[in-house]
Protein backbone atom coordinates (compact mmCIF):
# COMPACT_ATOMS: atom_id res chain seq x y z
CA UNK A 1 0.00 0.00 0.00
CA UNK A 2 1.15 3.43 -0.92
CA UNK A 3 1.46 5.91 1.92
CA UNK A 4 -0.79 8.94 1.57
CA UNK A 5 1.10 11.66 -0.16
CA UNK A 6 1.89 14.68 1.93
CA UNK A 7 -0.11 17.68 0.75
CA UNK A 8 1.23 20.43 2.97
CA UNK A 9 4.35 21.22 0.89
CA UNK A 10 2.10 21.87 -2.08
CA UNK A 11 -0.26 24.01 -0.07
CA UNK A 12 2.70 25.97 1.18
CA UNK A 13 3.95 26.40 -2.36
CA UNK A 14 0.53 27.69 -3.39
CA UNK A 15 0.55 30.30 -0.61
CA UNK A 16 4.10 31.31 -1.49
CA UNK A 17 3.24 31.77 -5.16
CA UNK A 18 0.14 33.81 -4.36
CA UNK A 19 2.08 35.98 -1.93
CA UNK A 20 4.81 36.38 -4.56
CA UNK A 21 2.29 37.62 -7.11
CA UNK A 22 0.81 40.03 -4.58
CA UNK A 23 4.23 41.34 -3.59
CA UNK A 24 5.26 41.72 -7.23
CA UNK A 25 2.12 43.71 -7.99
CA UNK A 26 2.67 45.81 -4.91
CA UNK A 27 6.24 46.52 -5.91
CA UNK A 28 5.26 47.49 -9.44
CA UNK A 29 2.51 49.78 -8.22
CA UNK A 30 4.71 51.52 -5.68
CA UNK A 31 7.20 52.34 -8.46
CA UNK A 32 4.65 54.42 -10.30
CA UNK A 33 3.42 57.57 -8.70
CA UNK A 34 -0.01 56.58 -7.52
CA UNK A 35 -1.58 57.87 -4.38
CA UNK A 36 -3.93 55.32 -2.84
CA UNK A 37 -7.09 56.81 -1.46
CA UNK A 38 -8.96 53.88 0.00
CA UNK A 39 -10.67 56.17 2.51
CA UNK A 40 -12.67 57.66 -0.33
CA UNK A 41 -14.33 54.38 -1.23
CA UNK A 42 -16.65 53.54 1.72
CA UNK A 43 -18.82 56.62 1.18
CA UNK A 44 -19.86 55.15 -2.17
CA UNK A 45 -21.36 52.16 -0.41
CA UNK A 46 -23.29 54.17 2.16
CA UNK A 47 -23.22 57.76 3.23
CA UNK A 48 -24.84 60.04 5.71
CA UNK A 49 -27.03 62.40 3.70
CA UNK A 50 -27.86 65.85 5.04
CA UNK A 51 -31.18 67.25 3.94
CA UNK A 52 -31.85 70.91 4.61
CA UNK A 53 -35.12 71.60 6.47
CA UNK A 54 -36.61 74.92 5.44
CA UNK A 55 -39.64 76.82 6.64
CA UNK A 56 -42.43 77.51 4.14
CA UNK A 57 -43.44 80.94 5.45
CA UNK A 58 -42.19 84.04 7.22
CA UNK A 59 -42.38 83.60 10.98
CA UNK A 60 -40.87 83.52 14.42
CA UNK A 61 -39.27 80.68 16.30
CA UNK A 62 -41.39 80.19 19.39
CA UNK A 63 -39.86 77.08 20.88
CA UNK A 64 -36.68 75.03 20.54
CA UNK A 65 -36.87 71.70 22.36
CA UNK A 66 -33.46 70.09 22.44
CA UNK A 67 -33.42 66.34 22.61
CA UNK A 68 -30.46 64.02 22.77
CA UNK A 69 -30.17 63.50 19.04
CA UNK A 70 -32.92 65.54 17.48
CA UNK A 71 -34.22 69.00 18.18
CA UNK A 72 -37.79 70.14 17.62
CA UNK A 73 -38.20 73.69 16.36
CA UNK A 74 -41.64 75.29 16.44
CA UNK A 75 -42.28 78.23 14.14
CA UNK A 76 -45.37 80.44 14.12
CA UNK A 77 -46.24 82.58 11.12
CA UNK A 78 -47.81 86.02 11.11
CA UNK A 79 -51.17 84.46 10.34
CA UNK A 80 -50.77 82.24 13.46
CA UNK A 81 -49.93 79.13 11.49
CA UNK A 82 -47.69 76.75 13.50
CA UNK A 83 -45.18 74.31 12.16
CA UNK A 84 -42.87 71.97 14.02
CA UNK A 85 -39.68 70.93 12.27
CA UNK A 86 -37.34 68.23 13.50
CA UNK A 87 -33.62 68.52 12.78
CA UNK A 88 -30.47 66.79 14.00
CA UNK A 89 -29.27 68.61 17.12
CA UNK A 90 -25.74 69.52 16.04
CA UNK A 91 -26.97 71.12 12.80
CA UNK A 92 -29.41 73.52 14.45
CA UNK A 93 -29.09 76.97 12.89
CA UNK A 94 -31.74 79.00 14.73
CA UNK A 95 -32.46 80.02 18.30
CA UNK A 96 -35.64 80.86 20.17
CA UNK A 97 -37.18 84.23 19.34
CA UNK A 98 -35.44 84.56 16.01
CA UNK A 99 -37.37 85.97 13.03
CA UNK A 100 -37.18 83.90 9.86
CA UNK A 101 -38.17 84.34 6.23
CA UNK A 102 -39.75 81.77 3.96
CA UNK A 103 -37.09 79.40 2.69
CA UNK A 104 -34.67 79.92 5.55
CA UNK A 105 -32.87 76.80 6.72
CA UNK A 106 -33.67 75.71 10.25
CA UNK A 107 -31.19 72.87 10.27
CA UNK A 108 -30.48 69.51 8.67
CA UNK A 109 -31.65 65.95 9.10
CA UNK A 110 -29.07 63.22 8.68
CA UNK A 111 -30.02 59.83 7.21
CA UNK A 112 -28.00 56.90 5.91
CA UNK A 113 -28.39 56.39 2.17
CA UNK A 114 -27.13 53.72 -0.22
CA UNK A 115 -24.26 54.96 -2.33
CA UNK A 116 -23.84 54.49 -6.08
CA UNK A 117 -21.91 51.24 -5.67
CA UNK A 118 -24.82 49.62 -3.86
CA UNK A 119 -27.38 51.08 -6.25
CA UNK A 120 -25.28 49.89 -9.18
CA UNK A 121 -25.00 46.43 -7.64
CA UNK A 122 -28.76 46.35 -7.20
CA UNK A 123 -29.25 47.29 -10.86
CA UNK A 124 -26.82 44.59 -11.94
CA UNK A 125 -28.63 42.03 -9.79
CA UNK A 126 -32.15 42.68 -10.97
CA UNK A 127 -31.02 43.11 -14.56
CA UNK A 128 -29.27 39.74 -14.44
CA UNK A 129 -32.14 38.07 -12.59
CA UNK A 130 -34.81 39.17 -15.05
CA UNK A 131 -32.58 38.36 -18.03
CA UNK A 132 -31.86 34.92 -16.54
CA UNK A 133 -35.54 34.09 -16.20
CA UNK A 134 -36.23 35.08 -19.79
CA UNK A 135 -33.06 33.35 -21.00
CA UNK A 136 -34.12 30.16 -19.25
CA UNK A 137 -37.60 30.19 -20.78
CA UNK A 138 -36.26 31.10 -24.21
CA UNK A 139 -33.41 28.58 -23.97
CA UNK A 140 -35.72 25.80 -22.84
CA UNK A 141 -38.14 26.37 -25.72
CA UNK A 142 -35.37 26.80 -28.27
CA UNK A 143 -33.44 23.81 -26.96
CA UNK A 144 -36.50 21.59 -27.27
CA UNK A 145 -37.26 23.05 -30.70
CA UNK A 146 -33.72 22.08 -31.74
CA UNK A 147 -34.47 18.39 -31.11
CA UNK A 148 -38.06 18.46 -32.37
CA UNK A 149 -39.22 16.49 -35.39
CA UNK A 150 -40.72 19.61 -36.98
CA UNK A 151 -38.34 21.03 -39.59
CA UNK A 152 -39.68 24.60 -39.31
CA UNK A 153 -39.19 24.71 -35.55
CA UNK A 154 -35.77 23.16 -35.84
CA UNK A 155 -34.77 25.65 -38.55
CA UNK A 156 -35.99 28.67 -36.61
CA UNK A 157 -34.16 27.54 -33.50
CA UNK A 158 -30.99 26.93 -35.45
CA UNK A 159 -31.02 30.34 -37.15
CA UNK A 160 -31.56 32.05 -33.81
CA UNK A 161 -28.78 30.17 -32.06
CA UNK A 162 -26.30 30.63 -34.88
CA UNK A 163 -26.99 34.35 -35.29
CA UNK A 164 -26.58 35.05 -31.60
CA UNK A 165 -23.54 32.88 -31.10
CA UNK A 166 -21.85 34.29 -34.17
CA UNK A 167 -21.99 37.94 -33.17
CA UNK A 168 -20.48 39.82 -30.21
CA UNK A 169 -22.75 40.71 -27.31
CA UNK A 170 -21.60 44.32 -27.42
CA UNK A 171 -22.82 44.64 -31.01
CA UNK A 172 -26.10 42.94 -30.10
CA UNK A 173 -26.63 45.46 -27.31
CA UNK A 174 -26.00 48.33 -29.73
CA UNK A 175 -28.44 46.85 -32.25
CA UNK A 176 -31.03 46.27 -29.53
CA UNK A 177 -30.71 49.83 -28.31
CA UNK A 178 -30.05 51.97 -31.37
CA UNK A 179 -32.00 49.93 -33.92
CA UNK A 180 -34.76 47.93 -32.24
CA UNK A 181 -35.06 50.42 -29.40
CA UNK A 182 -35.65 53.26 -31.84
CA UNK A 183 -37.94 51.35 -34.19
CA UNK A 184 -40.17 49.92 -31.49
CA UNK A 185 -39.70 52.77 -29.04
CA UNK A 186 -38.29 50.67 -26.19
CA UNK A 187 -36.71 51.96 -23.01
CA UNK A 188 -33.03 51.32 -22.43
CA UNK A 189 -33.77 48.86 -19.63
CA UNK A 190 -35.99 46.79 -21.90
CA UNK A 191 -33.27 46.83 -24.56
CA UNK A 192 -30.62 45.83 -22.03
CA UNK A 193 -32.65 42.98 -20.55
CA UNK A 194 -33.76 41.90 -24.00
CA UNK A 195 -30.25 41.78 -25.43
CA UNK A 196 -28.90 39.86 -22.43
CA UNK A 197 -31.80 37.41 -22.44
CA UNK A 198 -31.52 36.76 -26.18
CA UNK A 199 -27.78 36.29 -25.86
CA UNK A 200 -27.84 33.94 -22.89
CA UNK A 201 -30.93 32.16 -24.28
CA UNK A 202 -28.97 30.93 -27.29
CA UNK A 203 -26.32 29.39 -25.07
CA UNK A 204 -28.92 27.94 -22.70
CA UNK A 205 -30.62 26.40 -25.74
CA UNK A 206 -27.44 24.58 -26.68
CA UNK A 207 -27.00 23.36 -23.12
CA UNK A 208 -30.62 22.17 -22.99
CA UNK A 209 -30.27 20.44 -26.36
CA UNK A 210 -27.15 18.61 -25.24
CA UNK A 211 -28.87 17.66 -21.99
CA UNK A 212 -31.96 16.30 -23.70
CA UNK A 213 -29.87 14.38 -26.20
CA UNK A 214 -27.79 12.86 -23.41
CA UNK A 215 -30.85 11.07 -22.02
CA UNK A 216 -30.95 7.54 -23.48
CA UNK A 217 -33.55 7.00 -26.21
CA UNK A 218 -35.04 4.19 -24.17
CA UNK A 219 -36.46 6.70 -21.69
CA UNK A 220 -38.52 8.39 -24.38
CA UNK A 221 -39.62 5.03 -25.76
CA UNK A 222 -40.56 3.61 -22.38
CA UNK A 223 -42.61 6.68 -21.56
CA UNK A 224 -44.34 6.80 -24.93
CA UNK A 225 -45.03 3.06 -24.79
CA UNK A 226 -47.06 3.73 -21.64
CA UNK A 227 -49.27 6.10 -23.60
CA UNK A 228 -47.79 9.34 -22.30
CA UNK A 229 -47.84 12.20 -24.80
CA UNK A 230 -44.68 13.81 -26.15
CA UNK A 231 -45.31 16.82 -23.92
CA UNK A 232 -45.84 14.75 -20.76
CA UNK A 233 -42.73 12.73 -21.56
CA UNK A 234 -40.65 15.90 -21.91
CA UNK A 235 -42.01 17.38 -18.71
CA UNK A 236 -42.01 14.32 -16.45
CA UNK A 237 -39.23 12.12 -17.82
CA UNK A 238 -36.72 13.85 -20.07
CA UNK A 239 -36.36 17.36 -18.65
CA UNK A 240 -36.06 16.38 -14.97
CA UNK A 241 -33.24 13.99 -15.85
CA UNK A 242 -31.64 16.44 -18.27
CA UNK A 243 -31.88 19.24 -15.73
CA UNK A 244 -29.75 17.34 -13.26
CA UNK A 245 -27.07 16.86 -15.89
CA UNK A 246 -27.09 20.42 -17.20
CA UNK A 247 -27.15 22.16 -13.85
CA UNK A 248 -23.35 22.75 -13.80
CA UNK A 249 -23.08 24.23 -17.34
CA UNK A 250 -26.35 26.10 -16.84
CA UNK A 251 -25.13 27.76 -13.65
CA UNK A 252 -21.90 28.62 -15.43
CA UNK A 253 -24.00 30.34 -18.09
CA UNK A 254 -25.90 32.39 -15.53
CA UNK A 255 -22.68 33.37 -13.80
CA UNK A 256 -21.44 34.51 -17.19
CA UNK A 257 -24.63 36.47 -17.63
CA UNK A 258 -23.98 38.43 -14.45
CA UNK A 259 -20.53 39.32 -15.73
CA UNK A 260 -21.75 40.03 -19.27
CA UNK A 261 -24.38 42.38 -17.87
CA UNK A 262 -21.55 44.87 -17.31
CA UNK A 263 -21.70 45.56 -21.05
CA UNK A 264 -25.10 47.23 -20.76
CA UNK A 265 -23.28 50.17 -19.21
CA UNK A 266 -22.54 51.24 -22.80
CA UNK A 267 -26.20 52.15 -23.29
CA UNK A 268 -26.14 54.25 -20.14
CA UNK A 269 -27.78 51.82 -17.75
CA UNK A 270 -26.27 52.62 -14.36
CA UNK A 271 -25.21 49.14 -13.33
CA UNK A 272 -22.26 48.31 -11.10
CA UNK A 273 -19.72 48.95 -13.85
CA UNK A 274 -21.20 52.29 -14.89
CA UNK A 275 -21.41 53.36 -11.24
CA UNK A 276 -17.73 52.56 -10.92
CA UNK A 277 -16.92 54.70 -13.95
CA UNK A 278 -18.97 57.58 -12.60
CA UNK A 279 -17.30 57.42 -9.20
CA UNK A 280 -13.89 57.53 -10.82
CA UNK A 281 -14.71 60.74 -12.65
CA UNK A 282 -15.31 62.43 -9.31
CA UNK A 283 -12.65 60.78 -7.13
CA UNK A 284 -9.83 59.78 -9.51
CA UNK A 285 -9.44 56.70 -7.27
CA UNK A 286 -9.22 54.56 -10.40
CA UNK A 287 -7.37 51.58 -8.98
CA UNK A 288 -9.38 51.34 -5.80
CA UNK A 289 -12.76 51.60 -7.47
CA UNK A 290 -12.08 48.99 -10.14
CA UNK A 291 -10.67 46.61 -7.54
CA UNK A 292 -13.76 47.10 -5.39
CA UNK A 293 -16.08 46.65 -8.36
CA UNK A 294 -14.30 43.43 -9.33
CA UNK A 295 -14.54 42.17 -5.75
CA UNK A 296 -18.28 42.86 -5.74
CA UNK A 297 -18.82 40.87 -8.94
CA UNK A 298 -16.71 38.08 -7.49
CA UNK A 299 -18.77 38.04 -4.32
CA UNK A 300 -22.05 37.72 -6.22
CA UNK A 301 -20.80 34.97 -8.52
CA UNK A 302 -19.27 32.98 -5.65
CA UNK A 303 -22.51 33.07 -3.70
CA UNK A 304 -24.30 31.77 -6.78
CA UNK A 305 -21.74 28.98 -7.26
CA UNK A 306 -22.20 27.85 -3.69
CA UNK A 307 -25.96 27.84 -4.12
CA UNK A 308 -25.69 25.64 -7.21
CA UNK A 309 -23.27 23.31 -5.44
CA UNK A 310 -25.83 22.86 -2.68
CA UNK A 311 -28.60 22.16 -5.21
CA UNK A 312 -26.50 19.57 -7.02
CA UNK A 313 -26.01 17.69 -3.77
CA UNK A 314 -29.73 17.77 -3.11
CA UNK A 315 -30.53 16.41 -6.57
CA UNK A 316 -28.04 13.56 -6.31
CA UNK A 317 -30.31 11.41 -4.13
CA UNK A 318 -31.51 9.08 -6.91
CA UNK A 319 -28.00 8.14 -8.09
CA UNK B 1 -57.05 -9.07 -31.08
CA UNK B 2 -53.97 -8.17 -33.15
CA UNK B 3 -53.87 -8.53 -36.87
CA UNK B 4 -50.80 -7.65 -38.94
CA UNK B 5 -51.41 -7.44 -42.64
CA UNK B 6 -48.43 -7.41 -44.95
CA UNK B 7 -46.38 -5.06 -42.75
CA UNK B 8 -43.28 -3.59 -44.37
CA UNK B 9 -40.73 -1.40 -42.62
CA UNK B 10 -37.92 0.09 -44.68
CA UNK B 11 -35.05 1.97 -43.04
CA UNK B 12 -33.25 4.16 -45.52
CA UNK B 13 -29.83 5.39 -44.60
CA UNK B 14 -26.77 6.60 -46.47
CA UNK B 15 -25.58 3.06 -47.03
CA UNK B 16 -28.85 2.12 -48.71
CA UNK B 17 -32.21 0.64 -47.79
CA UNK B 18 -32.85 -2.04 -45.21
CA UNK B 19 -36.12 -3.94 -45.39
CA UNK B 20 -36.16 -4.67 -41.65
CA UNK B 21 -39.71 -6.06 -41.78
CA UNK B 22 -40.68 -7.41 -45.15
CA UNK B 23 -44.32 -8.34 -45.58
CA UNK B 24 -45.22 -9.87 -42.23
CA UNK B 25 -48.80 -11.03 -41.80
CA UNK B 26 -50.06 -12.73 -38.68
CA UNK B 27 -52.91 -12.81 -36.23
CA UNK B 28 -52.81 -13.09 -32.48
CA UNK B 29 -55.97 -14.14 -30.65
CA UNK B 30 -56.98 -13.00 -27.20
CA UNK B 31 -55.09 -14.93 -24.53
CA UNK B 32 -52.61 -16.36 -26.98
CA UNK B 33 -48.89 -16.43 -26.23
CA UNK B 34 -46.77 -16.03 -29.34
CA UNK B 35 -43.01 -16.38 -29.24
CA UNK B 36 -40.99 -14.78 -32.03
CA UNK B 37 -37.53 -16.16 -32.65
CA UNK B 38 -34.93 -15.65 -35.30
CA UNK B 39 -31.32 -14.70 -35.87
CA UNK B 40 -29.97 -11.27 -35.00
CA UNK B 41 -31.06 -8.57 -37.42
CA UNK B 42 -34.06 -10.53 -38.64
CA UNK B 43 -36.45 -7.70 -37.75
CA UNK B 44 -38.03 -9.10 -34.58
CA UNK B 45 -37.58 -5.94 -32.55
CA UNK B 46 -38.65 -3.73 -35.40
CA UNK B 47 -41.86 -5.72 -35.88
CA UNK B 48 -42.63 -5.51 -32.17
CA UNK B 49 -41.98 -1.78 -32.15
CA UNK B 50 -44.34 -1.33 -35.07
CA UNK B 51 -47.14 -2.95 -33.05
CA UNK B 52 -47.10 -0.19 -30.44
CA UNK B 53 -46.25 2.60 -32.81
CA UNK B 54 -42.68 3.25 -31.64
CA UNK B 55 -41.78 2.67 -35.27
CA UNK B 56 -44.03 3.81 -38.11
CA UNK B 57 -44.22 1.17 -40.80
CA UNK B 58 -43.87 1.86 -44.49
CA UNK B 59 -46.65 -0.33 -45.85
CA UNK B 60 -49.44 -2.58 -44.64
CA UNK B 61 -51.82 -2.47 -41.71
CA UNK B 62 -51.78 -3.44 -38.06
CA UNK B 63 -55.16 -3.72 -36.36
CA UNK B 64 -55.39 -3.73 -32.59
CA UNK B 65 -58.89 -4.59 -31.47
CA UNK B 66 -60.03 -3.49 -34.89
CA UNK B 67 -58.29 -0.10 -34.82
CA UNK B 68 -55.88 0.44 -37.71
CA UNK B 69 -52.49 1.87 -36.71
CA UNK B 70 -51.83 2.92 -40.31
CA UNK B 71 -54.89 5.19 -40.16
CA UNK B 72 -53.72 8.78 -39.59
CA UNK B 73 -56.79 9.49 -37.47
CA UNK B 74 -55.86 6.84 -34.90
CA UNK B 75 -54.79 8.29 -31.57
CA UNK B 76 -51.50 6.47 -31.07
CA UNK B 77 -51.29 7.36 -27.37
CA UNK B 78 -54.60 5.60 -26.75
CA UNK B 79 -53.33 2.47 -28.50
CA UNK B 80 -50.07 2.48 -26.59
CA UNK B 81 -51.87 2.58 -23.28
CA UNK B 82 -53.50 -0.71 -24.29
CA UNK B 83 -50.24 -2.28 -25.46
CA UNK B 84 -47.66 -2.83 -22.72
CA UNK B 85 -44.02 -3.08 -23.70
CA UNK B 86 -41.05 -4.50 -21.84
CA UNK B 87 -37.59 -3.66 -23.14
CA UNK B 88 -34.30 -5.49 -23.06
CA UNK B 89 -32.69 -2.59 -21.19
CA UNK B 90 -35.58 -2.21 -18.67
CA UNK B 91 -35.73 1.57 -19.26
CA UNK B 92 -37.01 2.38 -15.80
CA UNK B 93 -37.18 6.08 -14.97
CA UNK B 94 -34.05 6.54 -12.84
CA UNK B 95 -35.16 9.78 -11.20
CA UNK B 96 -38.35 8.25 -9.84
CA UNK B 97 -38.82 5.65 -7.14
CA UNK B 98 -40.14 2.21 -8.02
CA UNK B 99 -43.59 3.22 -6.84
CA UNK B 100 -43.53 6.45 -8.87
CA UNK B 101 -42.41 4.45 -11.91
CA UNK B 102 -45.60 2.44 -11.56
CA UNK B 103 -47.97 5.27 -10.77
CA UNK B 104 -46.88 8.07 -13.13
CA UNK B 105 -48.57 6.86 -16.30
CA UNK B 106 -51.58 5.62 -14.36
CA UNK B 107 -52.20 9.14 -13.13
CA UNK B 108 -51.24 10.92 -16.36
CA UNK B 109 -52.80 8.61 -18.94
CA UNK B 110 -55.50 6.65 -17.11
CA UNK B 111 -56.31 9.70 -14.94
CA UNK B 112 -56.42 7.60 -11.81
CA UNK B 113 -56.23 9.23 -8.42
CA UNK B 114 -52.96 8.98 -6.50
CA UNK B 115 -54.55 6.62 -4.00
CA UNK B 116 -55.97 4.21 -6.56
CA UNK B 117 -52.70 4.22 -8.50
CA UNK B 118 -50.69 3.53 -5.35
CA UNK B 119 -52.88 0.58 -4.41
CA UNK B 120 -52.62 -0.84 -7.89
CA UNK B 121 -48.84 -0.38 -7.87
CA UNK B 122 -48.44 -2.08 -4.49
CA UNK B 123 -50.55 -5.01 -5.63
CA UNK B 124 -48.46 -5.41 -8.78
CA UNK B 125 -45.18 -5.19 -6.90
CA UNK B 126 -46.44 -7.98 -4.68
CA UNK B 127 -47.35 -9.97 -7.74
CA UNK B 128 -43.85 -9.67 -9.22
CA UNK B 129 -42.37 -10.49 -5.83
CA UNK B 130 -40.73 -7.23 -4.68
CA UNK B 131 -43.27 -5.35 -2.53
CA UNK B 132 -40.49 -4.19 -0.19
CA UNK B 133 -38.73 -2.15 -2.91
CA UNK B 134 -41.51 0.40 -3.49
CA UNK B 135 -39.56 3.32 -2.06
CA UNK B 136 -36.21 2.51 -3.66
CA UNK B 137 -34.70 4.16 -6.70
CA UNK B 138 -34.15 1.79 -9.67
CA UNK B 139 -30.34 2.11 -9.47
CA UNK B 140 -30.45 0.26 -6.14
CA UNK B 141 -32.13 -2.80 -7.68
CA UNK B 142 -30.58 -5.84 -9.34
CA UNK B 143 -31.21 -6.36 -13.05
CA UNK B 144 -33.80 -9.04 -12.41
CA UNK B 145 -35.63 -6.82 -9.96
CA UNK B 146 -35.52 -3.91 -12.38
CA UNK B 147 -37.01 -5.98 -15.16
CA UNK B 148 -39.78 -7.19 -12.85
CA UNK B 149 -40.53 -3.58 -11.97
CA UNK B 150 -40.63 -2.80 -15.70
CA UNK B 151 -43.16 -5.60 -16.22
CA UNK B 152 -45.23 -4.30 -13.31
CA UNK B 153 -45.05 -0.80 -14.76
CA UNK B 154 -46.48 -2.00 -18.06
CA UNK B 155 -49.14 -4.07 -16.29
CA UNK B 156 -50.24 -1.09 -14.23
CA UNK B 157 -51.89 0.33 -17.34
CA UNK B 158 -54.13 -2.76 -17.61
CA UNK B 159 -52.94 -3.46 -21.15
CA UNK B 160 -54.82 -5.80 -23.45
CA UNK B 161 -51.58 -7.21 -24.78
CA UNK B 162 -47.99 -7.32 -23.56
CA UNK B 163 -44.97 -7.14 -25.85
CA UNK B 164 -41.59 -8.38 -24.60
CA UNK B 165 -38.40 -7.62 -26.53
CA UNK B 166 -35.71 -9.99 -25.26
CA UNK B 167 -36.59 -9.26 -21.64
CA UNK B 168 -33.90 -11.53 -20.24
CA UNK B 169 -31.02 -10.87 -22.63
CA UNK B 170 -29.42 -8.15 -20.49
CA UNK B 171 -29.62 -10.17 -17.30
CA UNK B 172 -27.06 -12.23 -15.45
CA UNK B 173 -27.93 -15.92 -15.88
CA UNK B 174 -28.99 -16.38 -12.27
CA UNK B 175 -31.65 -13.68 -12.64
CA UNK B 176 -33.24 -14.97 -15.83
CA UNK B 177 -35.42 -17.44 -13.96
CA UNK B 178 -37.15 -14.91 -11.73
CA UNK B 179 -38.21 -12.82 -14.73
CA UNK B 180 -39.35 -15.82 -16.76
CA UNK B 181 -41.40 -17.00 -13.78
CA UNK B 182 -43.30 -13.73 -13.73
CA UNK B 183 -43.93 -14.03 -17.47
CA UNK B 184 -45.09 -17.63 -17.15
CA UNK B 185 -47.53 -16.63 -14.45
CA UNK B 186 -48.87 -13.88 -16.71
CA UNK B 187 -49.33 -16.38 -19.51
CA UNK B 188 -51.23 -18.74 -17.21
CA UNK B 189 -53.52 -15.89 -16.20
CA UNK B 190 -54.54 -15.52 -19.82
CA UNK B 191 -52.62 -12.39 -20.85
CA UNK B 192 -52.15 -11.96 -24.58
CA UNK B 193 -48.40 -11.88 -25.12
CA UNK B 194 -45.92 -11.50 -27.96
CA UNK B 195 -42.45 -12.39 -26.77
CA UNK B 196 -39.19 -12.01 -28.64
CA UNK B 197 -36.71 -14.24 -26.86
CA UNK B 198 -33.83 -16.61 -27.17
CA UNK B 199 -35.10 -18.66 -24.22
CA UNK B 200 -36.17 -21.81 -26.03
CA UNK B 201 -37.24 -23.45 -22.77
CA UNK B 202 -39.71 -20.66 -22.21
CA UNK B 203 -40.99 -20.95 -25.77
CA UNK B 204 -41.52 -24.69 -25.37
CA UNK B 205 -43.29 -24.36 -22.06
CA UNK B 206 -45.71 -21.49 -22.56
CA UNK B 207 -45.94 -20.60 -26.24
CA UNK B 208 -49.13 -21.41 -28.10
CA UNK B 209 -47.38 -20.61 -31.31
CA UNK B 210 -43.81 -19.97 -32.43
CA UNK B 211 -43.01 -17.59 -35.28
CA UNK B 212 -39.60 -17.90 -36.87
CA UNK B 213 -38.39 -14.80 -38.70
CA UNK B 214 -35.42 -14.27 -40.95
CA UNK B 215 -34.45 -11.28 -43.06
CA UNK B 216 -37.68 -9.50 -42.20
CA UNK B 217 -39.94 -12.34 -43.30
CA UNK B 218 -41.93 -14.94 -41.42
CA UNK B 219 -40.25 -18.14 -42.47
CA UNK B 220 -42.10 -20.71 -40.40
CA UNK B 221 -45.02 -20.76 -37.98
CA UNK B 222 -46.14 -23.60 -35.79
CA UNK B 223 -46.85 -25.03 -32.37
CA UNK B 224 -43.78 -25.51 -30.18
CA UNK B 225 -43.86 -29.30 -30.64
CA UNK B 226 -43.99 -28.96 -34.35
CA UNK B 227 -41.37 -26.27 -34.44
CA UNK B 228 -38.82 -27.80 -32.13
CA UNK B 229 -39.20 -31.42 -33.25
CA UNK B 230 -40.06 -31.21 -36.89
CA UNK B 231 -39.23 -27.88 -38.54
CA UNK B 232 -39.84 -27.79 -42.28
CA UNK B 233 -37.65 -24.92 -43.48
CA UNK B 234 -33.90 -25.21 -43.90
CA UNK B 235 -33.19 -21.87 -42.24
CA UNK B 236 -35.25 -22.80 -39.20
CA UNK B 237 -33.42 -26.11 -38.91
CA UNK B 238 -30.09 -24.31 -39.13
CA UNK B 239 -31.09 -21.75 -36.53
CA UNK B 240 -32.33 -24.39 -34.09
CA UNK B 241 -29.13 -26.35 -34.48
CA UNK B 242 -27.19 -23.25 -33.43
CA UNK B 243 -29.26 -22.31 -30.39
CA UNK B 244 -30.23 -25.69 -28.94
N1 LIG C 1 -33.21 2.83 -36.50
C1 LIG C 1 -32.71 2.06 -37.48
N2 LIG C 1 -32.13 2.63 -38.56
C2 LIG C 1 -31.63 1.88 -39.56
N3 LIG C 1 -31.65 0.54 -39.57
C3 LIG C 1 -32.20 -0.10 -38.52
C4 LIG C 1 -32.75 0.63 -37.41
N4 LIG C 1 -33.23 -0.26 -36.51
C5 LIG C 1 -32.98 -1.48 -37.02
N5 LIG C 1 -32.38 -1.40 -38.23
C6 LIG C 1 -32.00 -2.52 -39.06
O1 LIG C 1 -33.13 -3.32 -39.24
C7 LIG C 1 -32.78 -4.69 -39.21
C8 LIG C 1 -33.61 -5.42 -38.19
O2 LIG C 1 -33.25 -4.99 -36.90
P1 LIG C 1 -33.95 -5.50 -35.57
O3 LIG C 1 -33.40 -4.75 -34.44
O4 LIG C 1 -35.40 -5.49 -35.74
O5 LIG C 1 -33.45 -7.01 -35.50
P2 LIG C 1 -33.65 -8.06 -34.33
O6 LIG C 1 -34.25 -9.24 -34.98
O7 LIG C 1 -34.36 -7.47 -33.21
O8 LIG C 1 -32.18 -8.41 -33.93
P3 LIG C 1 -31.58 -8.71 -32.50
O9 LIG C 1 -31.83 -10.14 -32.21
O10 LIG C 1 -30.11 -8.44 -32.68
O11 LIG C 1 -32.20 -7.78 -31.53
C9 LIG C 1 -31.29 -4.76 -38.95
O12 LIG C 1 -30.64 -4.98 -40.17
C10 LIG C 1 -30.96 -3.39 -38.41
O13 LIG C 1 -29.67 -3.01 -38.82
MG1 LIG D 1 -33.86 -6.91 -31.19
Amino acid sequence: MKAREKTWPWRLLLVVILLGIAAGTWGAVSKIDYKWRWYRVPQYFMYLAEDAQKIPFDGKVTAVVKGNKNTKVTVVSESAETKTIQVTSDTLKVSEGEDLFAGDTVGFTKTWRLGPLMLGLWTTLWLSAISSVFALILGLLTGIARVSKNITLRGLAMVYVECIRGTPLLVQIFIAYFFLGTVFNLSRNVCGVGALALFAGAYVAEIVRAGVQSIPKGQMEASRSLGMTAFQTMKDIILPQAFKKILPPLSGQFISLIKDSSLVSVIAITDLTKSGREIITSTFATFEVWIVVAAMYLLVTSVLSQLVFYMERRLAVSD
Amino acid sequence: MIKADNVVKVFSSRSGEVRAVDGVSTEVARGEVVVVIGPSGSGKSTFLRCINGLETFTEGHIFIDGVDLADKKTNINKIRAEVGMVFQQFNLFPHKTVLENLTLAQCRVRKRSKKVADEKAQALLKKVGIPEKAGEYPSRLSGGQQQRVAIARALAMDPKVMLFDEPTSALDPEMVGEVLDVMKQLAREGMTMIVVTHEMGFAREVADRVIFMDEGKVVEVGTPEHFFTNPQEERAKLFLKQVL
